[in-house]
């Protein structure tokens, strides 16, 4: 290949021949993502991967993230781009192995933020344990995107046999629980947007939950349900399992951990927590047997220290998922309706 | 901040529910509103009617800014967005509620239109200083909370002579729609007393509700938006009606004066005017009961730059929300409630709003089975349900 100038990270920007197929994208792929990501079956540079895979069953699942900003207290869309997936894979009850990561670029993008991005991305995935093993680049005009897109497809394994995870699966009596407190993503990313200074930065809780998982499953193989509550925040999450198995739920406010500072910025922009993105927090459903020692298990993981029993599965033909106010009364946690906040993650 | 969790403290929650149990005289009854849509929403978040015994009825009034602008006025701002292409500033409740036809600003801006979704009047200005070329609109609704912000704002365009900057003026005023709903008792609400908005009071002042105790021989309570405030809101009514008084009395004493804030309320006088007369959502042409700007900022008015025309526009015919912002008709109680209406898909305004009677219904007051249960009279909060 002919000498072509290096990528000009401090001032220079992405054009449009940067995902032409040509030697300007080879380049860039190779300067910012192999540069990156550095794994074997990238650095052969073939259309796709190769890799091993121990017996199991194979769980697989892609997520796109359109998030503004993309640097936000706490994470930015590259890190975010990450744990989603690696996140989705694990509430199956699989260890995320692969990912890949497609880029859709706008035309002018600063090479210094991509690679920058790329760097985050990189470092996600190695305190995760995932290796990025390929991917795709395009570039489209200035206006077609805002900005970068990033879409990450991830595959893993279920290597004991005992586990059976699905949303469908929650029976009455089965106990709820969380990992932490709830709500910090969402309000982290609109403080940041709306430019609003809180006396204690709120930062996202985006992390990889694999390592919180497979200790969950370590300790209690009989976990029905594990999701985690991204966008639509707790409420739509149970609402979701609620509907998936046939039952109702029954949730006690004053169990649920939220954050004082988040409590409050979310009084005063009128939100309510439960309906708050997160991005590093797992729902988990077990029979009432297991729940104590789950419950050990979680809080015995830095990701798992403010876990919580929240609430109980109940026998519901109309599928309502309630809440107990602390105030003494009951009342119903709905889904959310439109939209809170347009592109969080 | 930590003040809110002593406002909800649950222990002298139920200290003051067993005081209003025990203020219960035999053979009376307290049907009060509670004016404010911020109220409804606590009412029904914090489950209070639960609390509440059986001679205790809570009524939604029409304290919704959302809900009570009438369909014209919406076809009105779509036609800003859809036929003037302005680049239009609302808060974003409003982006859902349906005009006529079920057009609204989230189609709008879905098929073209420039719509933006603000927190406040300062987001707007900043818009409109960054898009010079740009005739950009703030769509100012509310009561007297939100008018003074809207005030600032037309000064600040002024000082900057920010000329493609203007203001489509939607503010409302809280006593004339009280004074509607009490003259209008016949129309089969009869109140016993009212719980007076929390930060509109803080406003205009205690002293603005003294024709409503007077005039209308009804207790008011100016309580604020927590729910120990309601509950003790609640109290104070109760004792007045076993009183025989009908005074205008403060709960909210750590935010409002006699007098409200002075300062804010030369600055709404200062920039607006009374108009006439100002349709309601299901009040009406109510005569002195909403702002225009003055012919100073003439400039600054989108009515004015704009050719809007009246419009009269086309409810959803089966919709209810008139009856329901006139205390007349529980939401549950409307044949769309929970089926073609929801939050989801909503038909009409009440039903958009968190603040709206038939949107908090729907999110906190549906328990288990309570939709298929046989209508209730008159439009009183769920009673407790256990599950």
């Amino acid at each position: 290949m002919p000498p072509h100038p290096p990528l000009d990270l401090t001032k220079g920007t992405v054009e449009m021949a940067h995902g032409a197929g040509g030697r300007a994208m080879a380049q860039l792929v190779r300067d910012v993502f192999v540069a990156a990501f550095d794994n074997a079956a990238l650095r052969r540079g073939d259309d796709q991967a190769t890799v091993a895979m121990p017996k199991g069953r194979l769980v697989m699942t892609t997520d796109g993230h359109v998030v503004t900003p993309r640097a936000f207290p706490g994470g930015d869309i590259g890190s975010l781009a990450v744990h989603g997936t690696v996140n989705d894979v694990a509430m199956g009850g699989a260890v995320p192995l692969y990912l890949t990561a497609g880029f859709i670029i706008e035309e002018g993008f600063a090479l210094g933020e991509l690679a920058w991005i790329a760097g985050s991305m990189a470092r996600a995935a190695r305190d995760a344990g995932v290796s990025i093993v390929t991917g795709d680049t395009k570039v489209v005009e200035r206006g077609a995107c805002d900005g970068l897109f990033i879409t990450t497809a991830g595959v893993g394994v279920i290597t004991d046999d005992r586990l059976d995870i699905s949303g469908d699966r929650a029976r009455p009596g089965d106990v709820l629980l969380i990992n932490g407190p709830i709500g910090d993503h969402g309000v982290a990313i609109l403080s940041k947007r709306e430019n609003l200074a809180f006396e204690t930065p709120i930062h996202s809780d985006s992390a990889p939950l694999n390592g919180l998982v497979a200790a969950m499953v370590a300790a209690a193989p009989g976990i029905r349900v594990l999701r985690d509550p991204t966008r639509g925040g707790l409420a739509a999450t149970l609402n979701e399992i609620a509907h998936q198995s046939g039952v109702g739920m029954v949730v006690r406010e004053a169990d649920v951990p939220v954050r004082e500072e988040v409590r409050n910025a979310c009084e005063l922009l009128g939100l309510d927590p439960l309906t708050v993105a997160n991005e590093g927090k797992l729902v988990a459903i077990c029979p009432p047997e297991d729940a104590k020692t789950l419950l050990a298990a979680m809080r015995a993981h830095p990701l798992g220290e403010a876990a919580a029993i929240i609430g109980t599965v109940t026998d519901d033909p109309d599928r309502f998922v309630q809440m107990e106010t602390a105030f003494g009364g009951r009342r119903i946690i709905d889904w959310l309706a439109g939209e809170q906040l347009p592109r969080i993650c | 901040m930590k003040y809110v969790d002593e406002f909800r403290d649950p222990a002298r929650g139920r200290d003051l529910a067993r005081a209003i149990a025990d203020a219960v005289e035999p053979g009376r009854r307290y049907h009060f509103m509670e004016f404010c849509g911020g109220h409804t929403h606590a009412i029904a978040r914090h489950g209070l009617a639960d609390l509440l015994p059986e001679a205790v009825r809570l009524v939604h009034g029409p304290g919704c800014p959302v809900c009570v602008l009438p369909v014209g006025r919406l076809d009105m701002v779509l036609a800003l967005v859809r036929e003037h292409r302005v680049t239009l500033c609302t808060y974003g409740d409003m982006m859902r509620v349906p005009g006529s036809g079920r057009d609204s600003l989230l189609k709008a801006r879905a098929d073209g239109g420039d719509v933006r979704m603000v927190y406040s009047t300062l987001d707007a200005l900043e818009i409109a200083r960054a898009n010079p070329d740009r005739a950009v609109v703030f769509f100012a609704i509310g009561f007297e909370t939100t008018t003074p912000p809207t005030a600032l704002a037309l000064k600040q365009a002024e000082a900057e002579g920010l000329g493609n900057f203007s203001v489509f003026c939607n503010h409302v005023l809280t006593p004339a729609a009280l004074s509607a709903i009490l003259d209008a008792e016949d129309d089969g609400v009869s109140l016993d007393g009212v719980i007076g908005p929390a930060h509109v009071s803080t406003v205009i002042g205690a002293e603005a509700y003294a024709f409503v105790a007077e005039g209308h021989r009804t207790p008011v309570v100016i309580a604020g938006f927590e729910p120990l405030d309601i509950l003790h809101g609640v109290l104070m009514l109760m004792r007045q009606v076993n009183a025989g008084r009908h005074d205008v009395e403060t709960q909210y004493i750590r935010a409002v004066t006699p007098a409200g804030n002075t300062a804010a309320k030369a600055l709404m006088a200062d920039v607006f005017e009374i108009r006439p007369s100002f349709e309601w959502r299901g009040l009406g042409a109510l005569p002195r009961s909403a702002l225009r700007l003055r012919e100073r900022y003439a400039r600054w008015d989108a009515e004015r730059r704009f050719a809007l025309g009246d419009r009269r526009g086309l409810e959803h015919r089966a919709c209810q929300c008139g009856a329901v912002l006139r205390g007349v008709l529980d939401p549950r109680d409307c044949g769309l409630f929970g089926t073609a209406c929801t939050p989801d898909t909503p038909l009409g305004a009440c039903m958009v709003s968190s603040e709206g009677a038939c949107a908090a219904q729907w999110t906190y007051g549906r328990t288990y089975g309570r939709l298929r249960q046989t209508p209730s009279k008159g439009r009183e909060n769920a009673a407790p349900s256990p599950a």
